[in-house]
């Protein structure tokens, strides 16, 4: 992406599209919004780069970023709890 | 033995008001992980996490009869469980920053200066353990008001009004912040990746 406003022939800066490119992935750009954005994208290297990258740094987090209580932990929590009596033994 | 529900829809608000411990069992068996993995990401420490998790369950279970209802139990519990790392947070380093100040990052740090293409590289070679670690490690390096917006709703998957209620922000200030976060994100694991691609 530009630093320098730079320009594509009657489009948008890289600059100016980068503060929508949250709303372009979560699908709740306008759709004018979301022309513009992939007009710009034909001829920038370096946003294609910045909204694939970005995309797929969402999908890794929401898939992989997820840490599971490990089970003594959980234990400890019952029984500080006083639920001790309640606890899973399924798993 | 007690079933245990599945989902939050199965969870009996009423036994629960009524300060039943069967009922509350259910509920911490249901959000356990889920808190966990806030409390974890908040503190950055596992220890930390148990006791936070402790705490806020604890809290929640006092104040049960106050639970109306008006949001999910899950937000409800975010909630406390987020409230209860911040406090914890604050008795140890008084100069926190806290959720309500403004973000201090202004446009220009969050214009992005790594390209390298990492996008396509297989799930296999790219997410070695060492890769996960470092998104750990990342999020970490978040800013304090940009880190629960993030936790909350890219990784826990809560909707844009879920975190917004939460974390007492308005939906505009969840979306800007989640849109700062991820360009954070990404620069770090770019900076990761190219790294590692350069060794
Ligand atoms: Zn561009």
């Amino acid at each position: 992406m530009d630093k320098h406003t730079h320009h594509h022939e009657g489009g948008s800066s890289c600059h100016e599209l980068l503060e929508g490119l949250s709303l372009y992935l979560d699908g709740d750009a306008e759709e004018s919004l979301c022309r513009e954005i992939e007009y710009h994208m034909k001829d920038c290297e370096n946003c294609r780069v910045v909204v694939n990258t970005l995309a797929k740094t969402v999908e890794l987090y929401h898939e992989h970023g997820k840490t599971q209580m490990p089970q003594e932990a959980k234990q400890r929590l019952f029984i500080a709890l006083d639920l001790g009596d309640y606890m899973s033994s399924s798993e | 033995m007690t079933e245990h529900p599945t989902t939050a829809e199965q969870i009996d608000l009423d036994r629960l008001r009524s300060g039943d411990k069967a009922a509350f069992a259910q509920v911490v068996e249901l959000y356990a992980d889920r808190l966990y993995n806030l409390a974890l990401k908040v503190s950055g420490d596992p220890f930390e996490a148990e006791d936070i998790l402790q705490e806020a369950f604890i809290s929640a279970y006092k104040n049960i009869s106050r639970f109306e209802g008006r949001s999910n139990v899950g937000t409800w519990l975010y909630r406390i469980t987020y409230n209860t790392a911040l406090m914890r947070q604050r008795k140890k380093q008084p100069d926190t920053v806290s959720i309500d100040e403004p973000v201090q990052i202004d446009s220009g740090d969050m214009l992005p200066r790594q390209f390298f293409d990492w996008c396509c590289i297989p799930e296999k070679d790219l997410l070695t353990g060492e890769a996960i670690e470092y998104m750990g490690e990342a999020i970490q390096l978040l800013p304090e008001s940009l880190k629960p917006v993030f936790i909350l709703r890219d990784i826990e998957g809560l909707s844009t009004a879920e975190v917004g209620d939460t974390l007492d922000i308005s939906t505009a200030a969840v979306k800007s912040r989640l849109h700062r976060a991820r360009l954070f994100l990404r620069e770090r694991l770019s900076e990761y990746f190219a790294e590692r691609a350069a060794a």
